[in-house]
């Protein structure tokens, strides 16, 4: 480190460090939110200043306790022993002659005092030793030259500040440095969202403590048209996300976080009780690292694999979705999932930034033709009564879906077939939703009856896009 | 938390991917240094959107100039803190001349003075964050908590006397933020702590 760049030239100014130490000390005092200091003052100064004021009891607390025997042993002037004719206790036996009375003040050698500095800048010795280090001080001119140099340190302890930081300003702070310098390997747009959402997520974790890791969580999802849950805890969750983002790791070429472990099937729900099954213990804290891991790295190596890897397709076991898509829904579950998270702790969470917001919503609404009729086949969605089948690519029979609210835009739902396209013309219904609502609603975190939507039209069309919409959600 | 524990191959590459323009090494710099960033500008500069300020600069800063960084001089994290301390003294320093040359009160000396405190306290708190995690675990429950050196050696499962060393040295660590950085002196961001 020989930059000379590295300090200021005000550190020229620090000359020794030890300078207005009267400040200094006082500061110290005044950093522990006002507590009672036990010896008053600072070493040196204080051992005469507001100690020796405090009163004939001398430099103790004085405000009870344990240690007010204390009060009884002034490290000046030892008051003279009670005579024991005087108390009326029985006389003392021999042995007990030999023994010092209780309150004898502590004798303590050179080393022993020099090691407790720390504990007395802090205020952590007993009565006692404080009074044994005080009075140490001044006759040892190199402990009392450390007390000072130790009190001013404790001067400089301050909380961390847990300024959580505002998680706009990674966004502005990165796009600020691209603006000044382009990169040559930039992050695909649709990866931008996934990006966002898992820095979002582990700021939140940033602060946690066993306690938080360990909350329950309960995970919501719509399976056959029925709410389902399944509780586990934080740590729970992002074992969860870490399976499940481990089939697009996997997709691209990179460890599988199951690593020796077998799922039944590789989807995400079942990766996900297999990797919990795997442990004899509930997930910790200790399953940040590898998901954080595992997040960069992703957007490492989408950002490589460039345009093309969007053809690249990600099986989830009885579905398959194109890259470009499946990091979508990783950004979709990853925030959803955050929010289970931060409901369980009891923080604030927000919504994602709304053109990540809208690509969310793109997805679901895109999904929503094939899952239609995939839910058709299986007679979950109303049959083929007024149904107009057109061949692929032709405008067919349209629901109208408004989502409001910043993200927000309208989509045209085909109807009928996942080949035909939304047309304005062949319009039977229109609903309207929030942004976050209808997000909440493919999350299975609300059911579709009670998804607060305006609804003109068709009234099938809508209950069946609703549902449809709802069982998009998985665990 | 410290991440002090990083491999400095993790720095290396990290300036390599820097170098070679990867918009994703950008993001993962921002995720582990942007707490240490705009927590120190915010101890010099007492004011969140100035800190937001630091932080935009510094990172730009690095995403420009990535090969100012030599690996060899020591860890990222220090350079990263170093940097920051620099540019948010400077900031303070120009906001504070300028206050005192609009006719605001004090004088050039409660300037430098009150530049040294801020400079201080950041220093303090990297020293803080950086140091091991067992002394900081034994200043945080003999000051914060209020717990005396007996309960914080029962606290942490260790001895009476490790308590009390682990104490001073952990004050001895800290009192290094007023040092003077004399040439060749091992700076308070030199990750030695």
């Amino acid at each position: 480190m020989n930059d000379p760049n590295r300090f200021e030239a005000y550190d020229e100014h620090e000359d020794g460090g030890h300078g207005g130490s009267g400040d200094a000390d006082r500061e110290g005092e005044r950093g522990r939110d006002g507590q009672q200091s036990p010896y008053g003052g600072a070493p040196g100064a204080g051992a005469h200043g507001s100690g020796g004021s405090d009163g004939p009891g001398g430099p103790t607390n004085g405000n009870g306790g344990p240690h007010d025997q204390g009060a009884d042993q002034p490290p000046r002037i030892p008051l003279p022993r009670a005579s024991v004719e005087d108390n009326g206790r029985p006389l003392p036996t021999l042995e007990g002659l030999g023994e010092p009375p209780p309150p004898a003040p502590l004798v303590l050698e050179h080393n022993v005092l020099k090691a407790l500095l720390g504990a007395w800048a802090l205020a952590a010795c007993s009565a006692e030793e404080t009074v044994a280090v005080e009075d140490h001080l001044g006759d040892c001119g190199s402990c009392a030259d450390e007390a000072l140099r130790l009190r001013e340190a404790v001067g400089l302890l301050q909380r961390p500040e847990s300024l959580d930081l505002d998680p706009g300003l990674r966004t502005r702070v990165l796009e600020g440095c691209l603006d000044r310098r382009p990169p040559r390997i930039p992050m695909p747009e649709w990866a931008a969202p996934y990006d966002a959402e898992t820095a979002r997520l582990d700021a939140l974790l940033q602060d946690f403590g066993d306690a938080e890791w360990h909350a329950p969580v309960r995970l919501r999802w719509f399976q056959a048209d029925e709410a389902t849950s399944r509780r586990t805890t934080v740590a729970g969750v992002i074992a969860h996300l870490l399976t499940v983002d481990g089939l697009v790791a996997v997709a691209l070429g990179l460890d599988d976080p199951l690593g020796e472990v077998s799922a039944e099937a590789p989807t995400p729900a079942a990766r996900t009780e297999a990797y919990w099954r795997a442990s004899h213990y509930p997930p910790t804290r200790s399953v940040r690292a590898p998901w954080r891991e595992q997040s960069h790295d992703l957007v490492r190596t989408v950002s490589f694999t460039g345009g093309g890897a969007g053809k690249l397709s990600v099986p989830y076991g009885d579905f398959e979705l194109p890259l470009h898509d499946a990091m979508l829904d990783r950004a979709f579950e990853c925030w959803v999932h955050a929010e289970d998270i931060a409901e369980a702790v009891d923080y604030p969470y927000v919504p994602p930034a709304p053109r990540h917001l809208n690509r969310m919503i793109d997805l679901a609404a895109r999904m929503l033709p094939a899952v239609l009729a995939g839910r058709r086949q299986e007679g979950l969605a109303s049959p083929a009564r007024g149904r107009h089948l057109v061949p692929a690519g032709e405008p067919g029979r349209s629901l109208r879906l408004e989502i409001e609210g910043l993200g927000g835009g309208e989509w045209l739902i085909p109807l009928d077939s996942p080949g035909a396209v939304g047309s304005a013309e062949q319009e039977v219904a229109h609903v309207a939703l929030d942004g976050v609502e209808f997000c909440r609603l493919a999350a299975g975190h609300v059911s579709p009856a009670e998804a607060a939507a305006g609804q003109v039209g068709d009234r099938e069309a809508i209950r069946d896009v609703l549902f449809a919409a709802a069982s998009l959600s998985r665990m | 938390m410290a991440k002090k524990d990083a491999p400095p191959r993790w720095d290396r590459k990290m300036q390599q991917r820097l170098a070679r323009g990867e918009a994703a090494a950008l993001g993962e710099l921002y995720d582990r240094f942007a707490s240490l960033v705009h927590g120190l500008a915010h101890r010099v500069l007492g004011d969140e959107r100035a800190a937001d300020g630091i932080t935009r600069e510094v990172f730009a800063h690095v995403w420009e100039h990535p090969d100012a960084y030599d690996p060899k001089q020591g860890p990222l994290r220090s350079w990263v803190a170093t940097l920051t301390h620099r540019l948010a003294v400077q900031r303070l320093r120009a906001t504070e001349t300028a206050a005192l040359t609009q006719g605001g009160q004090g004088s050039t000396e409660d300037l430098e003075r009150k530049v040294r405190t801020a400079s201080v306290a950041a220093r303090a708190d990297y020293i803080v964050q950086s140091m091991p995690v067992p002394l900081r675990a034994a200043l945080e429950l003999a000051y914060f908590q209020r717990r005396d050196y007996r309960q914080t050696a029962a606290d942490l499962g260790v001895t009476e006397d490790e308590a009390r060393r682990r104490l001073r040295l952990g004050l001895q660590l800290l009192s290094t933020a007023h040092q003077a950085a004399a040439p060749g002196a091992p700076p308070g961001y030199g990750g030695a702590v």
